[in-house]
């Protein structure tokens, strides 16, 4: 049983599914305060004041494309700190990107679908993300890495503990509380780290996640 | 006859070391004609029977055009009297000549120009306009430029063969000459076939205005593959919605199951194998899912499905595609299919450790290009999957050039018209 009850908003536009999910999730004793199968109904149904986290499927009405991983967006530049976990059927990297990047890359999760079989690890997940973490699928990893092939050994080790809280999600604030540095030393070694990892001059966020990306390969291959 | 004995002298000799190979397929209307033998290598022309074809086909011309100038002249000019009536007679003999013997020759000699042309023209049926209308162009008009290509062709090659036999030539001089005749006899079978193409074209611009049936069968063609594409859109949506949905539920249902089970029972080893089993189903099911229609493709265009399938190559993969619009589906699908098999055949065969596409629309073309820096050595026509990449554009009337030699690196380049506006 958990150390406390999540509140958790659920959005899939398969019915069948949807029950399983919230079944699942009732099972590992947290409280699905609503499940929806629109986007429309999901913006209506988060009150991110008393909402944990809300678990959304990118597929759903009404073109059955994308309009989840929108309504996701949208969700997290209302209130950046709201815990998001995207489910999707397939990894599709742009979106994946701007998702992770989007609050900070604070709470915030991109799994494929099939995950959701294993209940244990799923749950984890969603437990990990409403506290602040980040659940991303070894297959967004796998899709990002295998074409930037970073040489992350030639950073120093006090860059990788950087890296590290990068990927836990911390702010650059929190990371410089944690190795006890000055905020402008942290980003000096995220700069750092960038060059060193060849991450192309695209916009800083992507950039970021990128970088936890390619440490994301190096510690915990999928 | 002696072009073919050398090609197949040619053929039988042992080749040295595999060269480089460069395989460009057009596979959408592969034509053996006149225009397309031209822009072979010089010693696969030159071998070839082009050059006796057109040699035989515009010395035919002298004898059908001569033969129609001929009747009116003798009549008028033995006769010495040119009145109306000896010009009637003329006139008649000379339609009576052209329906009976000039056309079905004309049509006959076709196959020397073009055989699938040829076949295509039924000889014994009713006259039609068109064909009559070929044929009294190329009787009263082409042939005069026949001779005049022939002639021009020839002329000076033969002059100079013929050096040896100028009673004024010193020896020498009269071999040197004609050494430099008989090169020039090479040099004069370009010419020749290349009116001979010409003809070809204009033939068929006549006979055969439009391609009706041809443009049909390309028409009926791409309408198939789309209806194939539907289809395997719509497998893939079902497999969606139901299997995959289902086998997510199942293993849900499985996982909870071993919660309640007692540990290290042997109900939980059952539910625990069952488990697996339902993970693996479904791991499968995605990448039958994968190659069908993958759903990426569908949702997000070419350059997010050249992403997805890189991420699942063994080799590293650099992908820059710049294609940002979404072009016709079958186009997306093609090209997606062509990048799916090359990195697929890269992770095979190549050995390669890198590996990059690159794609971009230019000039209302798609260019897709991959290059891996393995060993080398792909080859269309044995059996490596290329050959059914290259029938699969041949559709969309793509191309596929693949060079590779042994040795590597291997490149791969697909280009598939997409006049960006049109709906097909």
């Amino acid at each position: 049983m958990p150390d406390r009850q999540l509140r958790i908003v659920v959005a899939d536009d398969a019915v069948l599914l949807r029950e399983g999910l919230v079944g699942l999730l009732e099972r590992f004793g947290h409280k699905v305060v609503a499940s929806v199968g629109d986007p429309d109904a999901l913006l209506a149904a988060v009150d991110a004041d008393t909402l944990d986290i809300v678990v959304t499927d990118v597929r759903m009405p009404p073109t059955f494309t994308d309009e989840g991983m929108r309504a996701a967006l949208a969700l997290r530049r209302a209130w950046p700190d709201l815990p998001v976990l995207v489910l999707s059927q397939y990894v599709e990297q742009t979106s994946a990107a701007d998702l992770l990047d989007s609050g900070g890359g604070v709470g915030i999760g991109y799994l494929l679908k099939d995950r959701i079989g294993d209940i244990a690890q799923f749950v984890d997940a969603v437990v990990r993300v409403a506290d602040g973490g980040t659940a991303i699928d070894p297959e967004v990893v796998r899709s990002l890495v295998s074409q930037t092939q970073q040489p992350i050994h030639r950073l120093t080790s006090r860059e990788r503990e950087v890296l590290a809280l990068m990927a836990e999600g911390r702010s650059n604030a929190s990371i410089a509380t944690t190795l006890v540095i000055t905020e402008a030393a942290v980003a000096k070694h995220i700069a750092s780290i960038l060059t060193k990892l060849d991450l192309p001059p695209a916009t800083e966020g992507n950039r970021r996640v990128l970088a936890v990306l390619a440490y994301l390969r190096d510690t915990d291959p999928p | 006859m002696l072009g073919r004995v050398l090609g197949l002298y040619l053929a039988l000799l042992p080749s040295p070391d595999p060269p480089p190979i460069l395989d460009v397929v057009f596979p959408s209307f592969p034509r053996h004609d006149a225009l397309s033998a031209l822009t072979r290598g010089p010693l696969r022309f030159l071998t070839s029977a082009w050059p006796w074809r057109s040699l035989a086909y515009l010395s035919m011309s002298g004898l059908s055009g001569g033969a129609v100038l001929a009747i009116p002249l003798v009549l008028i000019f033995k006769l010495r009297a040119p009145d109306l009536v000896v010009i009637s007679v003329a006139a008649v003999l000379t339609v009576i000549f052209v329906r009976l013997i000039g056309l079905p020759f004309e049509l006959w000699r076709l196959r020397l120009l073009d055989p699938e042309l040829a076949a295509q023209v039924p000889i014994r049926r009713r006259l039609a306009p068109r064909q009559l209308g070929y044929v009294v162009t190329s009787m009263m008009a082409l042939w005069w430029i026949d001779v005049g290509v022939l002639v021009f062709s020839l002329g000076a090659p033969l002059l100079l063969l013929s050096a040896p036999l100028q009673p004024d030539a010193s020896t020498w001089l009269g071999i040197w000459l004609a050494v430099l005749g008989g090169m020039l006899l090479f040099v004069s079978a370009y010419p020749m076939t290349a009116w001979m193409g010409a003809r070809a074209a204009l033939a068929r611009a006549i006979l055969f205005p439009q391609d009706r049936a041809l443009g049909e069968i390309v028409r009926s063609r791409a309408r198939l593959v789309d209806a194939f594409e539907a289809e395997r859109r719509r497998i893939e949506r079902d497999l969606h919605d139901g299997a995959q949905q289902r086998l997510v539920m199942l293993t849900i249902k499985l996982g909870l199951a071993q919660l309640d089970a007692p540990p290290g029972s042997p109900l939980a080893t059952e539910l625990h194998d069952a488990h697996a089993l339902a993970v693996d189903a479904l791991a499968e099911l995605r990448e039958l899912i994968r190659g069908i229609h993958p759903k990426v493709l569908t949702d997000r265009g070419l350059a997010a499905a050249i992403q997805d399938v890189a991420g699942h190559s063994e080799v590293p993969v650099k992908v820059d595609v710049l294609v940002t619009e979404r072009l016709p589906a079958t186009i997306e699908s093609a090209a997606f299919y062509a990048v799916s098999e090359a990195l697929t055949n890269v992770a095979r065969h190549s050995g390669a450790t890198r590996c990059s596409v690159r794609g971009e629309v230019r000039d209302d073309l798609l260019l897709v290009e991959v290059v891996d820096d393995g060993v080398g050595g792909a080859d269309i026509g044995r059996g490596s999957g290329l050959q059914g990449l290259a029938d699969r554009l041949a559709v969309v009337e793509g191309t596929l050039v693949v060079s590779s030699p042994v040795g590597g690196p291997t490149t791969l380049r697909v280009g598939i018209p997409c006049r960006t506006g049109s709906s097909e």
